[in-house]
Order: C-alpha cells, then sequence, then structure tokens
C-alpha cells in the first residue's frame, strides 16, 4: 500500500493538519510519501516524517494557489494507492481539481479511514456516520481539520527527490496581488476560559456591544463566525472555525450561530456550550449542552443583567 | 458579458439518507439552496442595469425547475436545467463533467458557485468544473469585482487575506458574506413564469448514461452508522425564563 500526502505550509511552518494525516497514513502500514510545494521549501523537508519527500521549488510556486499545484501532484499521483490532505482553503481546491484531472473520486470531509481504506464520514450535521469508498486509484481523501494530531517529533529522515513540472497555461493565469495577513495583536482568545462568539443574527455589527457586554459579565473574551468577520462587523484575530482560530474554552456562547461544520470543528472541544439561536432547527443545536431557542436581542441583556447581579 | 450561476436545489429542513438507497431522500420539498442565493445577488449586483446577461444552471431533477424559477424571480435571465434519470446519484467527478459540458455550451465569461451545497456541504465542486474547462479558479470570494476582463476577489484562507486577480473567462465560489440576497418581489415572481428557460438531457449535452450518476462515479456510499453519542443535552424554548434558565445552568456547571 501506497499513501501520497500532500503537506501544506505557510511561511518557514509546516502545517499542523498535514502532520496529523501523515502520521494518520503511517499508521496505516504501508509506504507513506510526501510532498512539499512552493517558491522555497527544500530546508522544511527533512522534518517531514515520510519515507520519501518530493520537493517542487520554483518561484511561480510560491503564491498559495491551487492550479499550479494539480500540476504538480497529477504528475505524482498515478504512481500511488491514495493522495491524503488535511483540509484547507488551498487543499480542497487541490483535491478537486485533481479529482477532475485524472478523474479519480474524491472523498471528503473525512474523520478516519481503515487501512483498506474505508472512509468515515459524519454527514447531514453530523447525525450520520457514512463510510464511504472509492471505485478507483488513486483515491483522493480530505481529512476534516483537527482530526488527527500531529506527532511530537518528525520521525526518519526522509529521503528527498526533487521533482520539476511544466504547468498548464490555465494553471498560471490567476496572480495573487496582495496579502493581509493576520497581525498577532492584543490577548489571544485561543487561551481564553470562557468565549462568547456573535454570529450574523445578531443583526448587525453595532449589536456586537450584546456579546462584549456578556463576555465581560462572564470574565472572557468575543469570538465570532467567517459570517460576521467577512462582512467586516468583527476583526478577523477573533474568528473561530476552519479558518479561524481552534479554542476549547471551559464555557462557549454562541449567540446568533448556525453551528456550520466550518464553525463547528474551531470549537467542537469547548467543555460546555450554550447557544442562543431563534430557529429551532440550528445545526448548533444539535451540539450543543444547553440549547436555547429564542432572540439573543430579548434574552442576552436580561442574561447579562443577571450574570452582574449576582457579583 | 455573459455571467452563469450553477445553483443546487436542495431539501429543505434536516436531511434524511434513505437507507435502502443510501441517498439523500430527495422526496420532500426542496428549495434553492441557500448558498447559491449569495451567487445569483452577486451576478445581479455585476449586471447592475447593463446588458449582462445571467444564465442560472442547475443539475438535478424536476423539482429543480422550482430553484431556478426562484433564481429568475430574483432576477436572472434565463435558466437551463440539466435533468435525466441517468445523472441521479452522481458524485463530484460525474457532477463536474455535466455541470462543465453546460458551462461549455453556453460559454460564459464568468461562473459563479455559491459557498456550498447545504446538504452535501462539499465546497469542492468549482475546482473540479474549472479544472474541465481549463479556467482559472478562485474560491471563497468575500469581495468580488470586474474591471475590463479581469476579475478581482478578496478571499480568506487560514491565513488572513489574499487577493486574487484572473482574466476572464473563469470561475468564482463566493462566500455566504459577500452580500445580502434580495427576495423575489412579486412582480419578479410573475414575471418569472414568462423567461426562457430549457430542459436538456445528458445525451443534448454530448454525453452518455455511462459519464453520469452511479455509473460515472467514482466513489460510493458503503454503509450508515450512527455518530458518536454525545452526552446530555437540553433545550429550552421560549424568551421569558430563559436568561434565568441560562444562568442557574451555568451556575449548575459553576461557571458563574
Ligand atoms: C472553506 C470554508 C472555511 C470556512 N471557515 C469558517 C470559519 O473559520 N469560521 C466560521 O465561523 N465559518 C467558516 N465558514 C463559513 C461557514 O460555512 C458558515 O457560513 C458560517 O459559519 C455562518 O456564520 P453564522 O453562523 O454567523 O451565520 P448564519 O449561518 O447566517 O447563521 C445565523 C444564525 O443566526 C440565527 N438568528 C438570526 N436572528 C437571530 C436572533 N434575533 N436571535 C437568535 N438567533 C438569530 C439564525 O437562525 C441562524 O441560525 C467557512 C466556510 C468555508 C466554505
Ligand atoms: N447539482 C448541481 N447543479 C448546479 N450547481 C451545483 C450542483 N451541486 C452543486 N452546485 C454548485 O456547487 C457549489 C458547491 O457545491 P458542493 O461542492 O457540492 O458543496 C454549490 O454552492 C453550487 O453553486
Amino acid at each position: 500500500m501506497s499513501i501520497l500526502v500532500f503537506v501544506e505550509h505557510h511561511d518557514d511552518e509546516l502545517q499542523k493538519g498535514s502532520l496529523g494525516v501523515l502520521a494518520k497514513a503511517a499508521s496505516l502500514g504501508g509506504d507513506v510519501d510526501a510532498v512539499l510545494i512552493g517558491g522555497s521549501v527544500k530546508s522544511l523537508a527533512p522534518k517531514v516524517g515520510a519515507k520519501k519527500v518530493y520537493v517542487v521549488e520554483d518561484a511561480s510556486l510560491d503564491p498559495p494557489l491551487p492550479q499550479p499545484r494539480v500540476d504538480v501532484i497529477a504528475q505524482l499521483a498515478p504512481e500511488y494507492d491514495a493522495v491524503f490532505f488535511a483540509n484547507s482553503v488551498l487543499a480542497a481546491d487541490i483535491a478537486a481539481g485533481l479529482a477532475a484531472r485524472l478523474d479519480a473520486g474524491l472523498n471528503w470531509d473525512l474523520v478516519d479511514i481503515t487501512n483498506d481504506f474505508v472512509g468515515k464520514r459524519p454527514a447531514l450535521q453530523d447525525s450520520v456516520l457514512v463510510d464511504v469508498g472509492w471505485r478507483s486509484t488513486p483515491r483522493l481523501a480530505l481529512f476534516r481539520a483537527g482530526s488527527f494530531d500531529a506527532p511530537a517529533s518528525g520521525g526518519s529522515t526522509p529521503a528527498v527527490e526533487d521533482v520539476t513540472v511544466e504547468l498548464s497555461e490555465h494553471s498560471r493565469a490567476a496572480k495573487v496581488v496582495g496579502q493581509e495577513l493576520e497581525q498577532a495583536s492584543g490577548p489571544s482568545i485561543e487561551d481564553a476560559e470562557i468565549i462568547v462568539a456573535g454570529g450574523r443574527g445578531l443583526g448587525a455589527p453595532e449589536n456586537f456591544t450584546l456579546a462584549e457586554e456578556l463576555a465581560k459579565a462572564l470574565g472572557g473574551a468575543v469570538g465570532a463566525t467567517r459570517a460576521v468577520v467577512d462582512a467586516g462587523w468583527y476583526p478577523y484575530a477573533a474568528q473561530i472555525g476552519q479558518t479561524g482560530k481552534t479554542v476549547s474554552p471551559k464555557l462557549y456562547v454562541a449567540l446568533g450561530i448556525s453551528g456550520a461544520i466550518q464553525h463547528k470543528v474551531g470549537m467542537q472541544s469547548s467543555n460546555t456550550i450554550v447557544a442562543i439561536n431563534k430557529d429551532p432547527n440550528a445545526p448548533i443545536f444539535e451540539f450543543s449542552d444547553l440549547g436555547v431557542v429564542g432572540d439573543v436581542h430579548e434574552i442576552v441583556p436580561k442574561l447579562t443583567e443577571l450574570i452582574n447581579a449576582r457579583k | 458579458m455573459k455571467i452563469a450561476v450553477c445553483v443546487k436545489h436542495v431539501p429543505e429542513g434536516a436531511s434524511k439518507i434513505d437507507p435502502a438507497t443510501k441517498r439523500l431522500d430527495r422526496s420532500r420539498e426542496g428549495a434553492l439552496n441557500h448558498f447559491d442565493a449569495n451567487a445569483v445577488e452577486e451576478a445581479l449586483r455585476l449586471k447592475g442595469d447593463g446588458d449582462t446577461e445571467v444564465v442560472v444552471i442547475s443539475m438535478g431533477p424536476e423539482a429543480a425547475g422550482d430553484s431556478l424559477r426562484k433564481a429568475l424571480a430574483m432576477g436572472a435571465d434565463r435558466a437551463l436545467l440539466v435533468s435525466d434519470d441517468a445523472a441521479a446519484g452522481s458524485d463530484l467527478v460525474a457532477t463536474s463533467k455535466v455541470l462543465a459540458k453546460a458551462l461549455e455550451r453556453e460559454g460564459a465569461d464568468l461562473a459563479l458557485f455559491g459557498q456550498q451545497a447545504s446538504d452535501a456541504d462539499g465546497a469542492v465542486l468549482w475546482g473540479a468544473v474549472a479544472e474541465r474547462l481549463r479556467r482559472p479558479v478562485i474560491s471563497q470570494a468575500a469581495e468580488l469585482s470586474l474591471a475590463g476582463e479581469t476579475v478581482h476577489v478578496k478571499r480568506q484562507t487560514e491565513f488572513g487575506y489574499d487577493v486574487i486577480e484572473a482574466p476572464l473567462p473563469a470561475v468564482v465560489a463566493v462566500s455566504d458574506a459577500i452580500n445580502e440576497p434580495r427576495y423575489p418581489s412579486l412582480k419578479g415572481i410573475m414575471g418569472a413564469k414568462k423567461k426562457p428557460s430549457e430542459t436538456v438531457t445528458l445525451a443534448d449535452l454530448g454525453l452518455d448514461a455511462g459519464d453520469a450518476g452511479d455509473a460515472g462515479s467514482k466513489t460510493e456510499v458503503l454503509a450508515l452508522g450512527n455518530p458518536p453519542a454525545r452526552g446530555d443535552s437540553r433545550k429550552i424554548e421560549g424568551d421569558a425564563d430563559a436568561a434565568q434558565a441560562i444562568v442557574d445552568f451555568l451556575a449548575e456547571k459553576r461557571l458563574v
């Protein structure tokens, strides 16, 4: 059995999610190789715990765009029984492009896989666990963020193989013309013991004061969903979820948050989850310890008042 | 200029899988995937008062015509439904093949997708369709603008925001934060019935039955099981005593 793992990096850091998937692949008992793609990635190769690491290094591969990476992996993948990806914005687009290029099956959102390639996928707001399979090779698999822990150390020193690749015309068409990377400023919500998070259900940016006042009363920090961050209601540094922070506070209070999978992966290991949502069918209730069906504008001010009164 | 928007007809409310067919139960009422309303809205915003044509495209059962009609009622100009019994149960490989053919037939300058299908939560289809069309693709667009023959997108990744541009023709998938979709007006709803709307089969698109549906799929569902049980969970309804109930709960857990 042979598996190729796409190892994602950012600046000089290998992504923990990729390393976790690499460790999972190794535990299945076959040969595991990895591929590192970027503008300057050679120095990262020794840190990848695989049998062999393909290094594909070129200035044109520096921007984090999927299509050039499809060209690269399409060259390597046909030799393998499976190609594994830790889900990310970049990895999902690569995996889907590869599926079309190779006419290869892609299963996504997997949380586990057996050594005879049966993938485990929670579906329909995680209300059912589906066993999924592939009908051809290479089997393409995207694993849900945070499914596997990254090993503490990298393991054995891999053999490094340089690969060159010719990019297709359409793969070179998109260009990254600007980047706004997150600035680390202020206390990190990752360390907060209590988080009050707000979503689009707050209704307007100014209503975030509801979340802020409740957070203050509880002695906690404020978090947000991508929907409100993308809309400019709250800063990216406060975002929780797949493309934001992963948190596991003692208490997580969700105000007007639907509970999309990509939000859930960032907060599901919270000790106690309380959700207020006016839609009784909101998915967040499926993983809340206390679900309150109601209007945040009615409930939250009273709640803040009651908590302040206890002090 | 022509903008095509790919929209999916999804079961309304909490979804179920039919244990017999291991497929999503599509027998209940369906609706336009709400993430795709953002893509339709973005197309209409780009169109403005201009003479851009907005075409909405869906692959699905005949009932998917309802979702296309909703998009027409919002303001799209024309609808194309790919409906064929042989397309039922298509996975990513098969669906991307069919939609790429439909988009090729339309020859749109810009193909828009929604953030994800609420029944499949894949958030992947655009990548496969763009690859088949050999066009640049940009996903997770939180802001989108057109300048001449170039599309500009601002989008979020795990590390912050990227600004990406690509020459047309291009494929873009929008995030649900990009806009607030409009509700169709009564006039829009009435007008939708008169707008051109076409239904085609796989053969009309030059595809064989083997290209789509179960026969054209490279993945399969093997079994359905129960997810790991979760702990106790309580739910309360009604606003009157809700705040007090929350405080009692927090006190019981020693969190206040
Ligand atoms: C690749 C990718 C990455 C993503 N990464 C993230 C991420 O990191 N973090 C993240 O959060 N999302 C992420 N998302 C987006 C995610 O899929 C959802 O779109 C998003 O989480 C929705 O945010 P929301 O809950 O605020 O908004 P909505 O889904 O619009 O939910 C709003 C909720 O508020 C409720 N509501 C409305 N009014 C009231 C009221 N008055 N009182 C009480 N309740 C009310 C509604 O019933 C609804 O359930 C990602 C998506 C993709 C595709
Ligand atoms: N059957 C379909 N017909 C047309 N468009 C679709 C279909 N399925 C998915 N899409 C589009 O692809 C996007 C992503 O879907 P998915 O990758 O399945 O989550 C959706 O938001 C739609 O824009």
